[in-house]
């Protein structure tokens, strides 16, 4: 039903599209905008920033969040530091650079549009941020201060100590509360949405429920933004927060929003090592910390000693050996790989030789104690508190976990989904990463698509429908969606199983993990393909929900999520097994180099693979926007 | 290294926000060292549903000690033992073998209980929403080096702005007033050369906004004790002369 997809890009040279755009895109004047209703869906950076933005512009927006408060989004996480092309540091950074290198970490799999656009929008943020009184990191002078990140050589980062995303996040929120208080937006919390309403082939709303009072709610607007993060969590491990979830978008690709690249999952380098079996998430190191850090394992397999007792000639140095240009500071999915290759090998550290280290005495000697404390200090009080060793003595032991979803629901170049009036920002959508995200690039993408690239898309959409009133609740589509979701509800609580909700998560993710993970074969993922939806018939046949709908019930919460975590677990592994390349964060192990890099297929792969849904039980059929390099030359990646 | 340890758990068990609560008494044996206080409570949980026993509610999210979403009274003491430490970050590495542990929600009016563990914090947004903002439109920045900022000015505005908005200052807090967490949001933008023009404002309505929801603050000093991002009260002192200041100077540009 769909031919090939258009992502509407604009023409003109890379520079010029986006300004020609916002000029060319049709406006919606001052007065008319309180006439249309916004929905927004979520409240981390992209969601907060879109409805903040929207609401000085004087639309009339509704943000739905299922956290107590907006400021709890995941964003909030987010350690290490934001990019913007300012060159303050005069090492020849430049709009152009911060795209070439997006979109070369990202392998070749992004637009070239969007990412230049990101690159030209990221400058903006640090200013918007700043005069919200971001405190970010700055040198004696006053000015502020940057760091480098991985998969770059100039200094571009921006930071807040270790908690960037947290002050970026407390940025957005307040500029989201003055909204509040100003009446422009209405802000619904504990309110998660469960179905997304169409009509005329249009979203014109969602229904949510209320966790407190389990409350089934239509809201009706002219446009449906989804703000709601990634799917990390179909890992069940994975550095996500506890309710990180795709439900959202899994509701909104049911209803025909096509949902792209989901084989694209990020596993960061930095995480601390899983240490049990009731484990319940793991825990990012910021990869900032590969800086001043020095990654190593024991020459020898095996090499029971102390690390004090390794002298240096017995230490391999993996990264710096295979990659003299960047050593350390290789993009992610690099650095995760030649981890993982080490302790496969049988050279893992720790109680369960399932980590390297990451060292930081060298830097101490260089620069002082006294600095690396200033500069990491909360991060290795954290490690010390999650491990009981302490990082200034003993080196981290590290490894890498799912960090990052570049795939997400297919958006154009204006962010708004296949299905009209659905726009998708952050890291819900799939649009700027292509195959691998750049440290630093998810905070500045989440802010780029809220302040700075929806609030002018929007008003083109639109547009079209001045004067008429968004459709009224009371329409019986809202009355089917409402209905959809209270049989849901019953439909979990009257299973009657034997095993909770998170036994069977736990279950998914171990799927998931060992054949969708850091490496995948074609083997693996067909075992996936006929493992994932066998368990799924367990769950649904054998889940225990107690309780009842109309009270705060977290294990019914879960379920319904669970549920579309093993929908997306199993598109993910034919998303993977269709792709016949490696590229980014999907490595299949049948192609690869020699020396066993990632081998893409640019003849046949240059394309995003979007997914459309067929129902239940059936597969999605998979659609192809072609990718279109008329800037960069694609090569093969190279961080010798 | 890690070891195993019973326990005998305590735990407010509270069916709705009218409804009335009740400790009930929990084993929880066999719990390694290792686990996190809420894996602890995760474990006791997946125990209960397989007895058939709703789960105990309790509060989470990123258990990385930064969203905020945990807080939990451990026998009596906000985030319980470890200094500088929120719930989800607390090992059991600080329990023994055989400890009795008390758990109860954080206890103020201006907090409801919801269901068991978890409370309504509303009334922080509300704070915020009355003047905890720099108003400027997206947009309408000037370049962020404008104006620098020393480096002393911008740590300490940091110290303040390291807030997570758990509530423990109001749990901690003899008289339930939020003394800390406004205080800690007025100085972090007060210090800043960014937030100068709406400093009289922010602070009168911030610093009356928490007055309306929660109790007064008298110094007790809990607050700082119990802050898992170890805010100083400092900052109550600081807002505490902008107040006075702002009192006077709101008076005087009103005419």
């Amino acid at each position: 039903m769909l031919g090939s997809l258009d992502a509407r890009i604009p023409a003109g040279s890379l520079e010029s599209k986006w300004t020609d755009h916002k000029f060319s895109m049709r406006l919606v004047n001052p007065n008319n905008k309180r006439r249309f209703d916004v929905i927004v869906v979520g409240s981390g950076l992209a969601g907060a920033s879109a409805a903040a933005s929207l609401g000085e512009l004087g639309y009339r927006v509704k943000v739905l969040t299922y956290h107590d408060s907006p400021r709890r989004a995941h964003s909030i996480a987010a350690q290490g530091g934001i990019n913007a092309a300012k060159n303050y540091q005069n090492d020849g950074d430049s709009v152009y650079r911060l795209f070439y290198d997006t979109i070369k970490g990202g392998d070749y799999r992004a637009r070239e549009a969007n990412v230049y656009r990101l690159a030209e929008v990221s400058v903006d943020i640090i200013d918007q941020a700043t005069a919200q009184g971001v405190p970010f990191a700055r040198e004696y002078g006053g000015l502020l201060d940057n760091r480098s990140f991985g998969g770059a050589q100039v200094s571009r980062t921006f930071y807040a100590r270790g908690q960037t995303g947290q002050q970026l996040l407390l940025g957005a929120y307040s500029a989201l509360m003055r909204q509040v208080a100003a009446g422009t937006v209405e802000l619904h919390t504990r309110s998660e949405m469960l179905e997304l309403v169409m009509h005329d082939g249009r979203a014109v709303g969602v229904v949510t429920r209320d966790l407190i009072t389990g409350e089934i709610v239509s809201h009706s607007a002219h446009a449906v933004v989804l703000a709601t993060g990634g799917y990390g969590n179909v890992y069940f491990l994975s550095t996500n927060a506890k309710m990180c979830n795709v439900t959202a978008a899994w509701r909104a690709h049911r209803k025909g929003a096509l949902f792209a690249n989901p084989c694209y999952t990020q596993i960061h380098p930095t995480c601390i090592p899983a240490s049990d079996d009731f484990q319940s998430k793991l825990t990012l190191m910021s990869e900032s910390l590969r800086n001043d850090g020095r990654i190593w394992v024991p020459q020898a397999h095996e090499d029971g000693r102390d690390p004090h007792e390794i002298p240096d000639a017995d230490r391999d140095y993996f990264l710096e050996r295979k990659y003299p240009a960047f050593g350390n500071l290789v993009p992610r999915d690099v650095a995760s790989r030649n981890a993982k290759t080490v302790v496969d090998e049988g050279r893992g550290v720790g109680p369960l030789r399932n980590g390297v280290y990451l060292d930081f005495s060298g830097a101490m000697a260089r620069d002082g104690e006294a600095v690396i404390r200033a500069k990491y200090g909360n991060l290795f009080d954290m490690y010390e508190r999650i491990t009981g060793e302490d990082p200034y003595t003993v080196p981290m032991r590290i490894y890498p976990a799912t960090h990052y979803t570049m795939g997400g629901l297919w958006v154009d170049y204006e962010l708004m989904s296949n299905v009209p009036g659905l726009f998708v920002l952050g890291e819900a959508n799939f649009s700027d990463h292509g195959a691998n995200r750049l440290g630093a690039s998810a905070l500045m993408q989440g802010l780029a698509d809220g302040y700075f690239v929806l609030p002018y898309t929007i008003g083109n959409y639109l547009s079209d429908f001045l004067g008429d009133p968004a459709l009224g609740t009371s329409e019986p589509v809202f009355a089917d969606a409402e209905q959809a979701v209270a049989d849901e509800m019953n439909r979990w609580l009257s299973i009657g199983g034997t095993r909770s909700v998170d036994h069977y998560h736990r279950e998914l993710g171990k799927l998931v993990w060992d054949y969708i993970g850091m490496a995948r074969n074609k083997t693996g993922l067909e075992k996936a393909i006929s493992e994932i939806p066998a368990l799924r018939d367990e769950y649904l046949r054998n889940v225990r929900v107690l309780g009842s709908a109309d009270t705060l019930n977290q294990s019914l919460e879960k379920a319904g999520r669970v549920a579309d975590l093993f929908e997306l677990g199993e598109l993910m592994a034919r998303d993977a097994l269709t792709r016949e390349e490696s590229c980014g964060g999907h490595f299949r192990e049948e192609h690869q180099t020699e020396e066993g890099e990632a081998m893409r297929d640019d003849e046949n792969f240059t394309h995003v693979a979007a997914w459309e849904w067929n129902g239940e039980g059936t597969p999605q059929t998979r659609h192809r926007e072609e990718l279109e390099f008329e800037n960069v030359e694609l090569s093969q990646r190279s961080y010798k | 290294m890690s070891s195993e340890i019973n326990l005998t758990l305590q735990v407010w068990r509270q069916p709705g926000p009218q409804a009335e609560g009740r400790f009930v008494t929990y084993e929880a044996s066999g719990i390694s060292t290792d686990a996190s206080f809420l894996e602890m409570l995760d474990i006791v949980n997946e125990r209960l549903i397989e007895n058939g026993e709703e789960p105990i509610v309790f509060e989470s999210d990123c258990r990385e000690g930064i969203c905020g979403t945990c807080g939990l009274m451990i026998n009596g003491q906000a985030h319980g033992p470890q200094k500088g430490t929120a719930t989800c970050q607390l090992h059991m590495r600080s329990f023994s073998d055989g400890d009795h542990i008390v758990i109860e929600p954080w206890r103020a009016t201006s907090f409801p209980v919801l269901r068991d563990l978890a409370v309504d914090r509303r009334a922080m947004d509300a704070i915020i929403a009355s003047g905890g903002y720099i108003s400027v439109n997206t947009g309408a920045a000037p370049d962020a080096n404008l104006t620098p900022v020393p480096k002393e000015t911008a740590d300490t505005a940091f110290d303040a702005a390291a807030c997570i908005g758990c509530g423990a200052c109001v749990a901690a807090c003899p008289n339930s007033a939020a003394q800390l967490f406004t205080a800690a949001k007025v100085q972090h933008l007060n210090l800043l050369p960014q937030g100068q023009a709406q400093r009289w404002a922010r602070t009168e309505a911030m610093v009356e906004t928490m007055e309306e929801f929660f109790g007064s603050c008298t110094n007790h000093g809990e607050c700082e004790e119990a802050c898992p991002k170890d805010i100083p009260i400092d900052f109550i002192a600081w807002t505490n002369r902008d107040y006075i200041k702002a009192k006077v100077k709101n008076r005087k540009l009103a005419g």
